[in-house]
């Protein structure tokens, strides 16, 4: 195990054959339907059993459908049926105009609803190629990684309590209590910011806001490791989570796996480093990688990015205090609404507060794709614009949606238990895979 | 890698076959016809100096009015350069058939399906190619452009039997 850039302070970690049956390493990579595995081709070979699981079991985290094929305790294949929270976003933002289609994307991963905000937003400004200012920048930089440990505390806290170690949900879930309060403070919301709006931030960060960030990132490092006490030496979860659900890298890559899922199996690919935005290339940290892609791995690499996080906030919240306050907007009225101040004596600001809230901004001709490193992976939008004020369509590359592929490929051969360690280490996000 | 050499690597390898290319906001996009897309994608995956071994997003467009009708788009990415690269493909409104990249990537499975499935476009030699968001009795593909949104009405308890009774389920 080589986690960069955290201490190896607990190395008890036992060594354990890879539980991956040797009958399937030779199998080619596919993604079973749940058709297919209903109707098996192989029937009356084997004495398997078709059993469904889900929609609605607790372990699924949130609606999705398991169809498992089980000989006996052994998992032999698995189809994910997906598309029970299916809200038509994509279509629905093509009806917006693109300051109201903010609102739609904290609804799609509403566990990280300002990762979301930030891949659509910056989309949207690669489009319109304007210039926004660095302390929006810098906000945007620190609320996206409070946004990751949040995310990540969800994660942890449901992922133990799948497997019975029901202390480390409480726990988690009072950290984020504070991020959550945080993102009130400065939003008004605790889950659907909408923060991020296309030229910088809805509205300025309020006073309170660094010194309440100090706070929570002060007490972080400490109740991390009161996690990681809680969980990394823990015989019942090393016995759970070490060797189960291994893929290797190949592998990973030709599943499409992002995110720790991927960096578990030790590929340091990380979009904050491969192609930086809001300024990630100037700041200090570092990825961190597992080595053997198995559930215990990507436990690690979580626990160490949220280390990372709260190291990149830490130099986010400096460059903030260094800035003082400035505009959390970008100059240009052509996309920015002007102040109410300018409103009462400026006739060019009312001609322009009313064409942005009647009509929209136009955005130039052409498509943009950005891809962005949200808590479970490569966030993408594309974005076709026909120069309207209405995006043409909106696409979004949801990492929750890629990486339940993989699924099958982790889990058979293994047991049926093992499945629900593998979808809770998996971390998706059913609102963001039906979006 | 910049633009300019991935792009006169690829041209060099594919003298037919490639369209248009456009590196509009510094981001490299070429049109493949739909003959050639599966020598292309794997030509950039296996080629030791691109090595597009990722394939990070596949989805469609509907470009209504327009010949050809639908547009695939593919991006991929080069771990190793730091590079992604933009695929388009047509698919005219006849015809609307893709070759499916599922034999290089498993990943094109899901995105391969929802895509067929939200817009009707059809991947040829797609293992399982059925509907993935949609119900699977649902008619049309709703993201084309020609399904108009909210075409639903919304009952209410004072007129719901009248919005029913119109319900396709009311004649089962």
């Amino acid at each position: 195990m080589t986690i960069t850039g955290e201490p190896q302070t607990i190395e008890q970690r036992t060594e354990k054959p890879v539980r991956r049956m040797a009958e399937y390493a030779a199998t080619p990579l596919t993604v079973p339907s749940p058709k297919q595995i209903t109707e098996p081709a192989h029937a009356g070979q084997t004495e398997t059993m078709v059993l469904n699981m889900g929609p609605h079991h607790p372990s699924t985290h949130g609606v999705l459908r398991l169809v498992l094929e089980l000989d006996g305790e052994k998992v032999v294949n698995v189809a994910p049926d997906v598309g029970f929270l299916h809200t038509g976003i994509e279509k629905t933002m093509e009806s917006k105009t693109y300051q109201k289609a903010v609102v739609l994307t904290d609804r799609t991963d509403y566990l990280a609803p300002l990762s979301n905000n930030l891949s659509y937003v910056l989309a949207v400004e690669k489009l319109l190629d304007c210039e926004i200012p660095e302390r929006v920048q810098v906000a945007r930089v620190l609320l996206a990684e409070l946004t990751r440990i949040g995310s990540h505390l969800v994660w942890l806290g449901t992922h133990a309590l799948d497997l019975a170690a029901m202390s480390a949900f409480l726990y988690a879930f009072r950290e984020r209590e504070q991020i959550l309060d945080i993102f009130e403070l400065v939003s008004g919301a605790r889950m659907m910011t909408s923060y991020f709006r296309v030229g910088g931030l809805a509205y300025d960060l309020p006073a309170d806001f660094l010194p309440t960030v100090a706070a929570f990132l002060n007490d972080m490092p400490a109740n991390i490791d009161e996690y990681e006490d809680l969980l990394t030496t823990n015989p019942l979860w090393l016995e759970r989570t070490v060797g189960v659900g291994a893929v290797n890298a190949d592998d990973a890559i030709a599943y499409g796996l992002s995110g720790a899922n991927l960096r578990a199996t030790g590929v340091s690919m990380d979009m904050r480093a491969m192609t930086p935005y809001c300024g990630y290339e100037t700041y200090d940290f570092d990825i961190p990688v597992g080595e053997k892609g198995d559930i215990y791995d990507r436990y690690r690499v979580r626990m160490a990015e949220m280390r990372q996080s709260v190291k990149i906030a830490w130099q986010a919240h400096q460059r903030l205090v260094d800035i003082g306050p400035g505009p959390y907007m970008t100059e240009n009225r052509k996309i920015a609404p002007p102040p109410k101040s300018e409103i009462t004596h400026s006739m060019e600001s009312l001609i322009h507060h009313f064409k942005l809230w009647t009509e929209g901004f136009r955005v130039p001709r052409g498509d943009a794709y950005v891809g962005i490193e949200s808590p479970r992976g490569i966030l993408g939008t594309y974005i076709v614009s026909d120069g309207s004020p209405k995006p043409y369509r909106v696409h979004l590359r949801a990492p929750s949606f890629i990486n339940l592929q993989a699924l099958q490929h982790m889990s058979r051969g293994g047991m049926v238990a093992d499945l629900v360690a593998l979808v809770a280490s998996l971390d998706p996000v059913l609102g963001e895979v039906d979006r | 890698m910049d633009n300019a050499s991935v792009l006169e690597r690829l041209r060099a390898a594919f003298p037919q076959g490639l369209g248009e290319s456009s590196e509009a906001h510094n981001d490299l996009s070429v049109y493949v016809e739909r003959e050639a897309l599966l020598d292309v994608a794997q030509f950039l995956r296996d080629d030791p100096e691109l090595r597009y071994e990722f394939l990070e997003n596949l989805c469609g467009v509907d470009y209504l009015g327009r010949e050809p009708r639908f547009e695939v788009v593919y991006h991929l990415t080069s771990l190793v350069n730091r590079h992604r690269i933009c695929l388009k493909v047509g698919a005219p409104e006849h015809n609307p058939t893709v070759p499916s990249l599922t034999i290089f990537w498993p990943t094109a499975n899901w995105q391969e399906r929802e895509t067929y499935d939200l817009l009707g476009v059809v991947f040829a030699g797609h293992p399982s190619l059925e509907r993935i968001l949609m119900p699977d009795e649902w008619e049309g593909h709703p993201l084309r452009k020609d399904v108009p949104l909210g075409d639903e009405e919304v009952a209410f308890s004072f007129n719901q039997d009248q919005i029913y009774a119109r319900k396709p389920f009311a004649t089962e």
